[in-house]
């Protein structure tokens, strides 16, 4: 195992103790483990097995089965294009390749400076507005594709500043 | 329980409540077509979707699996409707499946084969994408190709019930679904223990072991001296490969074949068991008498050594440092045999045949080996080698029951053979360590009380007024059980014997496949007895034998006299113990 460092597996022993009560905690862990750090790689899921007791492959088995869930670190600004079939229809596909094109990086990749990570969604239930787009929470409407590269320009821009 | 009536293809029944369709239906003389289902529910996921059938009340089919009966039901198992819908389950399996049968490990054994004839599965129904296939073969025990796997789920349960490492399980989603370990490593990246238990349960190809056949034929053609010996629990399932019911002993079968399979000898691994023994309970006297590390704890069985050191490294001065019994024979077959016969130990090649597919990784060691030669160079499972009496075209029913070569390592004693069976090593050494310390043998020869297919036994033993506590354990959840007492300082006993699968070697993962479906002369209820029968067939043979004990063995005394010296002897060190290291659970990579 990859050694944690001293702080992380701290605070990962600290949340795991938020749900010591609870029967099935897993799910909950996992949660809080992704909002905190954004990503859950195998070393902290094999600390979270030797706690709770699952075994590790059940849980990177719950990791890899729900998208919410990451196992590498995601960029800066996270991309998530709706590919739900409203979205679809209206062009969805042109739009997420577009931005594959651009930052050459595959729907799930993070760039290698660490500023995006493009996603593909199931339906963000804003069929009214499709083909929509959301990052970092803001969502986008009726995106063309010309509007691609200029989006991606606006976040470049902002860069690494917080 | 309460009994309740249903209807099966019209026919009243009773049965009793809380049974699933497909439980009740067995009960009332009818075998649903069914797939992922097994062992009494320890796998259950329905996920299959072989076993549909009509019941009233239900809406459309369900899965007799899982769907419990009810008073007043019906069932139809034979409707048109249903028998449909288990061939298109069927088909739907296939069309995500590799189709090399002919060169399948589990053919012949295959359960998907075996309800695609039933359901009368049609081939090539379906055409299209098939799920991206992760292949590991990087142990020298497991083969694992996800291209067979039909996602039922029983390897993933066995390997929690039976060792609660939970080494396998589902990753990914939807279509792109696999079974396999954590990130999809190799079996060799992580705290796998390699018992081949989930081999054992796997209804396809998806699971096998790793061959080692074409060693064995490799070595032949660059005429090396061959020397094959086989463990206890061989003998006692060897036969059902050959149609034999169950807990039939084939010892003279076994060898009369082996001597037809071009080996220069042929000798049983209970010799070895013997000298284990005798090393073994000499460390342990040794151990009581000079305040050594107790309890001590039995090192034969590679599965639990391999446990230990993952998962208990901070206590491997508990296990006895004793090899296992194939890998002592090996290195005295290139040692004292080599030098009786005037062979050059270079030219031997060891082979041994073993109920254990852990055993192939155990004679890679780096340890298991003595100046620069390896002590064992190939292991076979009990499967492989009725694999190669069937190629040699050799008709095991009709061969004549010969002995073992009998010069200089022929000899053996019924503890050595005991050995195959949970609570065996530890009887055969109580036989020997009673002897010791009392000088006189133990009148009923027998101890009853570490026998039975328990997971977890104990005993106390009184010798000369002296009691001494033992442990029997089998499968690691139940070895966890012992190991966390030692690691808390509570632990009371002096001996444990400590065996990966449950039940022993008997139940080995190199053992051939208990289906079921193919067995059709056994009893139902086969899968709950055929460890006890197999055992029996041991306790049997160990009665059978005139020496009982392994101190008893005249060619282990002269082994010892021309040889070794004594028990624990320096050169006894250096070929017949090895030590053991603690290992990362998920190595970096």
């Amino acid at each position: 195992m990859a050694h944690l460092q001293a702080h992380a597996e701290k605070q990962i022993i600290e949340i795991i103790s938020r749900y010591k009560d609870e029967k099935t905690p897993l799910m909950m862990i996992l949660s809080d483990i992704q909002k905190e750090f954004g990503y859950i790689p195998l070393e902290v899921q094999e600390l979270v097995s030797e706690q709770i007791g699952v075994p590790v492959a059940e849980i990177y088995g719950v990791v890899t089965f729900y998208s919410f869930f990451s196992l590498n670190p995601k960029g800066k600004y996270v991309i998530g294009v709706c590919l739900g079939t409203a979205c679809y229809v209206k062009g969805a596909q042109q739009v997420i390749d577009k931005f594959s094109e651009i930052l050459n990086i595959k729907p799930g990749e993070t760039t290698e400076d660490g500023l995006f990570t493009l996603e593909a969604l199931r339906c963000i239930g804003a069929c009214g507005i499709a083909p929509a787009l959301s990052i970092n929470g803001k969502v986008y409407p009726k995106v063309a594709v010309s509007q691609v590269p200029a989006i991606i320009e606006e976040y470049r821009k902002m860069g690494g500043a917080n | 329980m309460a009994k309740i009536n249903i209807k099966i293809e019209g026919v009243a029944y009773q049965v009793e409540e809380g049974l699933t369709i497909l439980e009740a239906a067995r009960e009332c003389g009818y075998e649903i077509p069914s797939l992922c289902s097994f062992n009494h529910g320890e796998c259950s996921l329905a996920s299959c979707r072989v076993c549909l059938v009509e019941a009233t009340g239900a809406r459309g089919l369900v899965a007799s699996c899982v769907y419990p009966v009810a008073e007043g039901m019906e069932i139809k198992i034979s409707s048109p409707k249903a028998a449909a819908a288990r061939r298109l389950s069927v088909e739907l399996l296939l069309s995500n499946h590799s189709m090399n049968c002919q060169q399948c490990e589990k053919n012949g054994h295959c359960e998907l084969l075996y309800v695609a004839q039933i359901t009368g599965a049609r081939e090539g129904k379906f055409l299209g994408a098939k799920t991206p296939v992760s292949y590991d073969d990087l142990t020298p025990s497991l083969v694992r190709d996800t291209s067979k796997c039909i996602l039922c789920g029983r390897c993933v349960a066995r390997c929690q019930n039976a060792h609660g490492t939970g080494i396998l399980g589902f990753e990914k989603r939807g279509f792109s679904t696999i079974v396999a370990p954590a990130a999809e490593r190799s079996f060799s990246e992580t705290p796998c223990i390699l018992c081949g238990q989930c081999v054992s349960v796997c209804p396809t190809g998806a699971l096998s072991e790793k061959s080692e056949i074409e060693k064995v034929d490799a070595a032949m053609l660059a005429g090396k001296h061959v020397v094959v010996q086989t463990a206890p629990a061989v003998r006692a399932a060897l036969g059902e490969e050959f149609g034999l019911p169950i807990g039939t002993a084939v010892t003279g079968k076994m060898v009369a074949a082996l001597k037809r399979l071009g080996f220069a000898k042929v000798y049983d691994t209970n010799f070895a068991a013997d000298l284990t023994i005798m090393e073994e309970a000499n460390e342990l006297l040794g151990r009581i008498k000079n305040d050594g590390v107790l309890p001590m704890i039995t090192s034969c069985s590679p599965g639990w050594v391999n446990y230990a050191e993952y998962y208990y490294g901070d206590q491997l001065d508990h296990l006895s440092s004793c090899k296992s019994p194939h890998q002592m024979q090996g290195a005295i077959i290139k040692s004292y045999y080599a030098e009786k016969n005037n062979i050059d130990p270079k030219d031997i090649f060891v082979v041994s045949i073993m109920p254990c597919t852990a055993k192939k990784f155990e004679k890679e060691r780096p340890e298991m080996e003595c100046e620069g030669l390896r002590d064992v160079d190939a292991v076979l499972t009990t499967r492989e080698l009725a694999k190669l009496i069937k190629r040699s075209g050799i008709n095991f029913n009709k061969l004549p029951d010969e002995e073992f070569d009998q010069d200089i390592m022929g000899e053996y004693t019924g503890a050595g053979v005991i050995f195959g069976a949970t609570g065996g090593v530890m009887e055969a050494a109580l036989r020997t360590a009673y002897f010791a310390l009392t000088g006189k043998e133990h009148e009923a020869i027998k101890f009853e009380a570490v026998r039975g297919m328990d997971g977890l036994k104990e005993a106390e033993i009184n010798i000369n007024g002296n009691v001494i506590k033992v442990a029997i354990a089998s499968g690691m959840k139940n070895a966890k059980v012992l190991m966390d007492q030692i690691r808390d300082g509570k632990s009371p006993y002096t001996f444990i014997e400590i065996m990966g699968c449950p039940g022993g070697c008997i139940n080995g993962g190199g053992q051939p496949y208990v289906k079921p479906m193919f067995l059709p002369n056994e009893d139902t209820n086969i899968l709950d007895t055929f460890k006890q029968k197999r055992a029996q067939a041991l306790y049997s043979e160990d009665e059978r034998q005139t020496l009982r004990q392994s101190h008893n063995n005249t060619q282990i005394q002269a082994l010892y006299k021309e040889f070794l010296g004594e028990p624990n002897s320096h050169k006894a060190h250096e070929l017949l113990h090895t030590h053991y290291h603690s290992r990362e659970r998920f190595p970096e990579k």
